[in-house]
């Protein structure tokens, strides 16, 4: 019993990173339609960025803001820079860039800061919080942090102009263009946005596996396959499908374990565990495949 | 024989000196890859692609060659160092070793790096007869003189590693439960053989065996299965990052087993300080080479010297990463091999140069380990000795352990 | 055109099978190196085939066709390992095996389209290396040790070396499989793919069976990369679970859209391109530390995102397409200011 709980706490907890990418997957979604393969290794660099600041001094919450902002103009500038030229090609064409992208900021940071793995500080008190021998106190923080980002973002998309603007431009940008909203900027603004998300997760991220160049490359296929059986569109189901993805995969071992010991024979452990929990995703897109809070487009024939 | 070169190394190896100058006045002779003026070493290794951070091997011994010829070379001859990406793909393997050997004409291939990607060319070196020496790996099939007469290992391998750990434990530990997180792939099998092995008879006091792929987050779940496994010892094969995880995760849940650590985690700054030194006091890991970020080497002579000389050759890289004392020890130990052979540059006289080593001592081992080889003995590393953390750095203890593989 | 682009392709046919013929005249050029190296490059052509037939002709996207690789080498791998199989006989077998599935793999497939077929394919690229690493598979596949093997040997004692023959027996390979595509592509059924990847609703009501047509194809592509997959088995001599991992599948992706989407030349390309890339990039950085003297040390695996970034900046349409568009442009402008000035008046027309 003492294991189920613990389970569902450390699945939780690896399930609220790979909410807080699937954020970050699905701003850039939203906002152009693309998925960026290159988002994790962008959160990897921004996460790089507050640990150069922090290592010159600045204090956690300062380096913080000021990696997410940064992060913002990074995200603004490669929409302008990289993508804009790059309008009308084909789809597969900016996946590939998306690929380059991945393998320059993946070997920069490696050239900068080295492979070598680097601690990174946690901004949550020790003691005060979490559950003893549960869940520990920063990844109940990192549980809490990615909801107030939903919630942010939620606000933002629901309550404020700017945030109707852009959905507008992603949802018919024809329309949105002839009642005056810059469509191309919103497009810059989505990939900003999602940057800087992509920085909270990169840093909320960085205590628990530790800092390196290649720390994105596992979550960003676990994120992906939350921000799907979510849905992509939602950024409330991509929290949700985050969850759903860790805990499942935790269950799936600990099933195993049980089935181990109660047969005594190996059926699945932890070598399985992701296969079994990506078939079970797989499975659910296949009967709802707009993913479970996702909307099914009708399209006009 | 440059006098430099006493400095270099702290004025070891008189013995390899003098055996050196005694070959010198043979007829020369040469292979491909072999001339009055150069000899050429291909190397591969990742540069691209997901292993790219072992990159940092094939940079220092590329500084190391570069020193070499600085200082004018091997018996008057500059080295033309090729190391070439093969992203650790053995596909990519076989076509650069294929260049280097058919295209560039090498005279040897010297620490190419990874146990599939040096698997898939172990069959072709030894039928063309070209020396692969001192390959970058802990398996342990590369020192057989018999069917692969033109492999030659380096490190300790981690099956007689494993061994060690399996012996110590079942000596040292009363009733032992134990509990072990691998990495799955050929890396982690290895030590898991090796440690089975040692254990024996006992091979039941394994009560839970968990694995972690590479691209897994974390291992948090894995640790909890370790704790409620009921375990009392805890044998971890893993990276840094994941050792550091586990060990911190053991701690965060109220898990206090009897701590083995594999070799490949065993760094101060890169392991033990992550996962929290609070967190990892008296845990046992087995050494031979000596960690750069630990404070006990500050003021050892070999390390100042490697220091001064990276301070120079690669001015802009992190002196925490063992992988350059790793570099460093192992280019050394090949221009030494070199140097022994003097006029006679073929490759079966380079071959027998390596396998008639003795006692010599290598910058960047631990104090009292050497290479020795013979005809019947291509293990040039074999002695490792426990160490156990504490405070913030590792304490040696007890003797030199050599262990025959097998 | 049709004609001339038939002569050209003759001619490098015969070329293709002439050449290592002069491997004792000129042994420095055509050097058992260089043939395997082209061997290599025709493996990845096959592979990068394999992989257009599903995404460049029939509109599904595949990160995964790694897997099938891995699958074809591992089949044949096991054959000649375990049930001495001779090696050429390894490859319908493979084709056999990954067409079962990549079929049974294309029916849920078809419930998904666009990111969640993504997914779904990055996830068995995913998959398959474990699976290879389970533990009640390890007696078969040599777990994550892999399976060493033999290199073909030169058959009926012709006068060649095993390079040599290995070039030819990829080639022969290459050819017949290209000439199927190609007539597949040209036949009822191609055109009932290409329909399916234009208009998927329109071919339905034309009365194409969708489902069918999108499975077997499925099938198709995973043979034909299965092929590649245990062609190479062969020519490396050596299988292990982590040379398929999911980079394998995304240099692939990289070979077709750099290649050329919904072109078999652009196959070869891609190929060609797979093969060289990492070589060239690493040629590059060493280029630009020695010969321009930059003070950073650019690494391999940056100037190969950059070169991406590049390729896809000149020619968002692969290569193929690149110069297929330039010739075109050139065309026009040897004919002279005539027919730019009939051209110009067409369009005139057109708008009007």
């Amino acid at each position: 019993m003492e294991q189920f709980l613990q389970q569902i706490a450390s699945g939780l907890a690896n399930g609220a990173i790979y909410a807080c990418v699937a954020l970050a997957l699905v701003m850039i979604y939203v906002s152009t339609d693309h998925i960026n393969f290159a988002q994790g290794e962008m959160a990897m660099f921004s996460t790089y960025i507050s640990w150069q600041l922090m290592s010159w001094g600045v204090s956690f919450w300062i380096a913080f803001i000021l990696a997410v902002l940064l992060s913002f103009v990074m995200g603004v500038v490669i929409e302008r820079v990289i993508l804009r030229p790059l309008h009308n090609a084909p789809v597969l064409s900016i996946v590939v860039v998306f690929i380059g992208l991945l393998a320059i900021f993946n070997s920069v940071a490696g050239a900068i800061w080295s492979y070598l793995i680097k601690e990174y500080p946690s901004p949550f008190p020790k003691s005060s919080f979490g559950i003893a021998g549960v869940i520990g106190p920063h990844q109940l923080g990192v549980v809490l942090v990615t909801l107030i980002v939903l919630g942010l973002l939620f606000a933002f998309f629901r309550y404020t102009p700017l945030g109707l603007a852009m959905r507008a431009a992603a949802q018919n940008p024809q329309m949105a263009r002839l009642v005056g909203v810059r469509v191309d900027w919103m497009l810059a603004l989505g990939w900003g946005l999602a940057a800087a998300v992509g920085a909270v997760a990169g840093i909320m991220v960085a205590h628990i596996v530790y800092l390196d160049p290649n720390m994105m490359a596992g979550i960003l296929l676990y994120a992906f396959a939350g921000a799907l059986v979510g849905g992509i569109g939602n950024p409330g189901g991509a929290v949700l499908g985050g969850f759903i993805v860790g805990v499942l995969e935790n269950m799936v071992a600990f099933a195993g374990n049980q089935l181990e010991k109660a047969t005594g024979v190996y059926i699945i452990g932890n070598g399985e565990k992701l296969t079994v929990a990506l078939i079970i995703v797989i499975f659910v897109l296949t009967v709802r495949p707009a993913g479970i809070f996702g909307r099914v487009v009708v399209k006009r024939v | 024989m440059k006098t430099n070169r006493r400095t270099f190394v702290g004025g070891l190896a008189a013995t390899t000196m003098l055996s050196g100058s005694r070959v010198a006045f043979a007829q020369k002779k040469y292979d491909d890859g072999a001339t009055d003026k150069e000899i050429k070493i291909g190397h591969t290794n990742p540069y691209s692609g997901p292993a790219s951070s072992y990159g940092v091997i094939g940079k220092c011994e590329e500084a190391y060659w570069k020193s070499v010829n600085d200082r004018g070379g091997i018996n008057g001859r500059m080295i033309k160092f090729i190391t070439l990406d093969d992203g650790y793909n053995p596909a990519k393997t076989v076509e650069c070793v294929r260049q280097l050997v058919e295209q560039d004409k090498v005279l040897c291939t010297c620490n190419t790096l990874g146990t599939p990607t040096n698997t898939a060319i172990h069959k072709y070196m030894n039928q063309k007869k070209v020396p692969m020496l001192f390959v970058a790996t802990g398996a342990s099939k590369w020192g057989k003189p018999k069917e692969f007469p033109w492999t030659m290992g380096y490190q300790p391998d981690y099956h007689t590693e494993a061994v060690i750990y399996a012996k110590h434990i079942l000596a040292n530990v009363k009733d032992p439960k134990i509990g072990v997180l691998m990495q799955n792939d050929d890396y982690g099998k290895d030590y898991w053989e090796g440690f089975k092995e040692g254990l024996g008879k006992e091979a039941d006091r394994v009560v839970k065996h968990v694995t972690y792929e590479v691209t897994d987050p974390t291992v948090d779940s894995q640790t909890i299965q370790l704790k409620d496994s009921g375990a009392n010892v805890f044998f971890n094969i893993s990276i840094p990052k994941f050792a550091a995880q586990s060990m911190r995760k053991a701690a965060e849940i109220g898990w206090r087993p009897a701590q083995y650590l594999n070799n490949v985690a065993g760094q101060v700054t890169t392991t033990m300080k992550p996962a929290g030194f609070e967190n990892v006091q008296g845990v046992i890991t087995a050494a031979w080479l000596k960690d750069p970020t630990d404070k006990q080497w500050d003021d050892d002579a070999e390390m100042k010297a490697w220091r001064d000389w990276m301070a120079k050759y690669m001015p802009s890289a992190n002196l925490g990463d063992v992988n350059f004392v790793y570099a460093y020890s192992v280019s050394y130990l090949m221009e030494q091999t070199l140097k022994k052979c003097g006029d006679n540059l073929t490759r079966e006289n380079l071959m027998r140069q390596a396998a008639n080593h003795q006692k010599l001592r290598v910058p960047g081992l631990l104090p009292g380990i050497t290479v020795s080889t013979s005809p019947t003995d291509f293990y040039p590393v074999q002695a490792v000795q426990l160490q156990r953390f504490k405070g913030e750095s590792w304490e040696l203890f007890g003797d030199l352990m050599h262990a025959e593989s097998t | 055109m049709a004609a001339s682009s038939k002569k050209w392709l003759w001619g490098l046919l015969a070329a293709a099978f002439l050449v290592p013929l002069l491997r004792p005249v000129l042994p420095d050029i055509v050097s058992d190196y260089r043939l395997f190296l082209v061997s290599t490059m025709m493996i990845a052509a096959i592979a990068v085939l394999g992989l257009n037939l599903l995404t460049g002709f029939n509109g599904q996207i595949s990160l995964g066709h790694g897997a099938f690789y891995a699958v074809g080498a591992y089949t044949a791998a096991v054959l000649m390992d375990q049930a001495n199989w001779p090696y050429w006989a390894t490859i319908p077998a493979a084709a056999i095996v990954c067409f079962i599935v990549g079929y049974l793999f294309g029916l849920p497939a078809l419930k998904l389209e666009g990111h969640y077929l993504a997914l779904a394919t990055f996830a068995l690229a995913l998959a398959v290396p474990q699976i290879l690493k389970y533990k009640w598979l390890e007696g078969l596949t040599g777990g994550v040790q892999g399976i060493v093997l033999n290199k073909p040997e030169v058959p009926f004692g012709l006068p060649m070396s095993e390079d040599q023959w290995l070039y030819y027996y990829v080639l022969i390979v290459m050819v017949l499989l290209y000439w199927g595509a190609a007539n597949m592509l040209n036949s009822r059924s191609g055109r009932a793919m290409k329909a399916i990847r234009d208009y998927a609703i329109a071919a339905d009501t034309m009365g194409i069976d969708t489902a069918l047509y999108k499975t077997v194809t499925f099938g198709i592509s995973a043979a034909y990369t299965g092929i590649a997959g245990a062609l190479s088995a062969s020519a490396i001599a050596f299988v292990a679970p982590d040379s398929f991992n999911i980079f394998l599948s995304i240099k692939f992706l990289i070979g077709l859209v750099v290649g050329g989407i919904g072109s078999l030349a652009g196959s070869v390309v891609g190929g060609i391109f797979y093969v060289l890339v990492d070589n060239s990039a690493q040629a590059l950085s060493t280029f630009a530390k020695n010969d321009l003297g930059l003070q950073f040390d650019l690494s391999a695996y940056t100037v190969f995102g950059i070169l991406l970034i590049v390729l896809m900046y000149l020619m968002p349409m692969g290569i193929v397409g690149g110069v297929y568009y330039l010739v075109q442009s050139m065309r026009s402008s040897m004919r002279g200011p005539q027919a730019q000035q009939q051209a110009a008046t067409q369009k005139q027309h057109a708008t009007r």
